[in-house]
């Protein structure tokens, strides 16, 4: 057992109200320079939709992550001498009208137009090439299915569905959608790390964050497509990739990264799992319906005495594995096995999990009334059965979380469904208590559980929340140098300004 | 005079310049050391461009190189009459393709206003640059034919007596002034090298073939 820790996430999508709050606080603090305009390490979309860039999940197209072969895994993208022949262009690379042209806007001419018989106005100018442009996508192009006859209907899961599941979707007064932001996966298997020919993409050890070396990196740009997530950019200015590095700074220093710390929802948890690393390739190897399952596996028990000494032999600090005991992501992913990866099917072992959303139950409007005439003969019975009457489909949610396996998602959705009759029990008349038992039955779960369950997702606190020990960055480098002048000179970064080379 | 201030200072001067100063960015301005692409806003067009300049430009290096270090090598590649002019149409070949592939890759950075809006001073001379040295190169080729013969006689025995730190001048003085400006140009080329985007080629990540795939870095454990 070679056992490690990795700094992980649960997104709660129920609870996410699309607020684009978390993507303006990581724009502020960290893309808000030259070359990055276009860039949104966190991100919201609106699901059904095409997402960011358009139809990132289509690996068909843009050739990230893993397939399974005879020989076990390979890069969708290249192998190493396909990938250094395709240096001088690589075939699969997305370019900025896949994302979109980040413009501002000619202000100045409000003030200085020359008197006139029109107003003047501002004129979109592209900040790449300082021109007036026409605006043609724009971040969140497709927000709140916002032009869906082109963006919303290609989405690439939407192949799950038939004909008629997918008119449902958008018909007026059944519309559904919900929100997924996304940020690096942080994977235990990252595409980026694999596909770098420079080497210049690691995965920290103590923590498990994926960092990209400004100072390696030579611009080879095949971290942006060995990344099925799209979460590393290219900053077309620098000549260098970026990507999100979960804050790390603050992490260091104990605080939630920003995005984070600032979700409105507070749909964020961050906590600490360990798993067993000498297991990564067997577990990113197994047949597609398996994935989720094996991911859970590769996660060990934090109170394990046995898990514990091989942690404690690789270093992990006492602090970590105190943390990974009251992980929120711990009890979300292994214990309530509610929390899914994103899609598991391209095998980077992704360590953001989703508790699935609910979403409201199937019905129509008949003659200008909300139709839940079953609801009332039935009593409860649309809210058990709630699951084969979702409006969104289950197999367009299975093959966003769970690989395709209907039976993973469904298993998830049936105990959050428990939850919610359990909890409305308590407050509402008129649920039998055979209703509840069969509801915890189906859901597999109990009293207990479902109390903790509820109180982790409606009432957590900040530090319920945010369980991860300040990560100690003194300590891991007083080896190489004093920290207390680490501290005083420099932090983390640049200590000349990032500018492009000659 | 001048053949020494040609063939002989300014070769060493090209080098020294090159060797010391990419040594002083890389250890000063590492961030800078990037191919700097500029695929992410324009693709179609560098895959005509890039892929012959660099397929086409990366042989004929090799094989300049290769007859350098290893004349004796050559001279035997080349006894045979079929391989010579096999190894003469090739290069040729492989040389209409850099002048092709750099003239794209220039007509490209023109008239694409996003590429434009990256291209330093240095991008155009550099492309300037390169661009006569390859269209003199392949002149040479088409007019004084047998380059592959006659190379290992003139600017071999020159090349080697620089660096025994002999040099000879007279074996490259007499040849025709096209033939003397590649030659220049060349060094020239290895004089723009740390000043400009060329110092990606040192850093071709050869490593990729062999590396574990995977890359965890730990802090504690890199003091062993
Ligand atoms: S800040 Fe939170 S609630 Fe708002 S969009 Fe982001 S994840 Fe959703």
């Amino acid at each position: 057992m070679d056992v490690r820790a990795q700094v992980s996430m649960v997104f709660h999508l129920d609870k996410c109200i699309g607020c684009h709050t978390c993507s303006v606080a990581c724009k502020n603090i960290w893309t808000d320079r030259k070359g990055t305009e276009y860039m949104w390490w966190n991100n919201v979309e609106t699901k059904p939709g095409t997402g960011y860039p358009t139809v990132w999940e289509d690996q068909e197209k843009y050739k990230g992550g893993w397939t399974k072969n005879e020989r076990g895994l390979s890069l969708k993208l290249h192998g190493r001498v396909g990938g250094l022949s395709n240096l001088f262009h690589n075939p699969y690379l997305p370019t900025v009208d896949d994302y979109y042209e980040p413009w501002t806007y000619d202000y100045e001419h409000l003030f200085n137009a020359p008197e006139g018989d029109d107003q003047p106005t501002a004129r979109a100018v592209s900040m790449i090439t300082g021109k007036p442009m026409e605006i043609e996508a724009g971040p969140n192009w497709d927000d709140d299915y916002g032009g869906s006859p082109i963006y919303a209907e290609n989405d690439p899961n939407l192949d799950a569905l038939t004909e008629e599941e997918r008119a449902q979707l958008t018909e007026m007064e059944r519309v559904v959608f919900f929100y997924l932001p996304r940020i690096c996966n942080h994977c235990l298997n990252p595409g980026c790390v694999a596909a770098c020919p420079a080497g210049s993409v690691y995965k920290r050890g103590e923590d498990g964050i994926v960092l990209l070396s400004q100072e390696k990196c030579r611009a080879w740009r095949m971290c942006v497509s060995g990344c099925p997530y799209k979460k590393t950019y290219y900053n077309w200015s620098t000549g260098k990739s970026e990507k999100c590095i979960l804050c790390y700074p603050r992490l260091e220093s104990g605080q939630a990264p920003a995005c984070f710390h600032s979700c409105v929802g507070r749909i964020r948890y961050l906590g600490v799992l360990l798993y067993d690393a000498s297991r990564i390739e067997a577990t990113a190897a197994v047949p597609d319906r398996d994935l989720v399952d094996a991911h859970r596996a590769i996660i060990q028990d934090p109170r394990d005495p046995q898990v514990i000494a091989a942690a404690r032999a690789n270093g992990v600090s006492d602090a970590m594995i105190d943390a990974a005991q009251k992980s929120p992501v711990y009890r979300f992913v292994k214990q309530w096995r509610l929390a899914l990866p994103l899609h598991a099917e391209f095998r980077t072992l992704p360590m953001l999990f989703y508790v699935p959303p609910m979403l409201p139950v199937l019905a129509k409007v008949k003659d200008g009334r909300y139709d839940n005439a079953d609801a009332a003969s039935t009593s409860l019975a649309p809210l058990l059965s709630s699951l084969e009457r979702a409006r969104m489909p289950l197999r367009y949610m299975a093959k966003l979380l769970s690989a395709g396996n209907e039976e993973v998602i469904a298993a998830s959705y049936r105990k959050l469904i428990a939850v919610r009759i359990y909890m409305r029990s308590k407050t509402a008349s008129g649920i039998s208590d055979a209703e509840v038992q069969e509801a915890l039955r189906v859901g597999e779960t109990t009293p207990e559980e479902v109390e903790a369950i509820f109180q982790l997702t409606a009432k957590p606190t900040f530090e319920e929340r945010f369980v991860v020990p300040p990560l100690g960055r003194e300590a891991a480098i007083e080896a190489m140098r004093d920290p207390l002048e680490q501290k005083r000179e420099g932090g983390f970064g640049f200590r000349k300004a990032p500018v492009r080379g000659a | 005079m001048w053949d020494s201030v040609l063939f002989v200072a300014f070769p060493y001067v090209a080098i020294t310049i090159a060797i010391l100063m990419a040594i002083v960015r890389y250890r000063t301005d590492r961030f800078s050391y990037s191919s700097l692409s500029s695929q992410f806003l324009e693709s179609r067009a560098l895959f005509w461009g890039s892929v012959p300049w660099h397929y086409g430009v990366i042989p004929i290096l090799g094989a300049h190189l290769l007859a350098l270090v290893f004349p004796g090598f050559w001279g035997d590649l080349i006894a045979d009459e079929m391989r010579l002019y096999v190894l003469e149409v090739t290069g040729l070949a492989l040389a209409l393709m850099t002048v092709v592939g750099l003239a794209l890759l220039i007509v490209r950075r023109v008239r694409n206003a996003r590429v434009l809006a990256v291209t330093s001073t240095m991008d155009w001379l550099l492309l300037v640059v390169l661009l006569v040295q390859v269209a003199l190169g392949t002149w040479v080729a088409l007019v004084y034919r047998w380059g592959s013969d006659w190379y290992l006689h003139t600017a071999v025995p020159w090349l080697l007596s620089l660096l025994r730190f002999e040099p000879q001048t007279q074996y490259v003085t007499a040849l025709p002034w096209v033939v003397k400006l590649h030659m220049l140009g060349g060094f020239l080329v290895i004089l723009l090298f740390p000043f400009t985007r060329l110092v990606h080629l040192v850093t071709f990540p050869v490593t990729y073939l062999w590396r574990p795939i995977q890359v965890v870095i730990w802090n504690r454990r890199a003091q062993g």
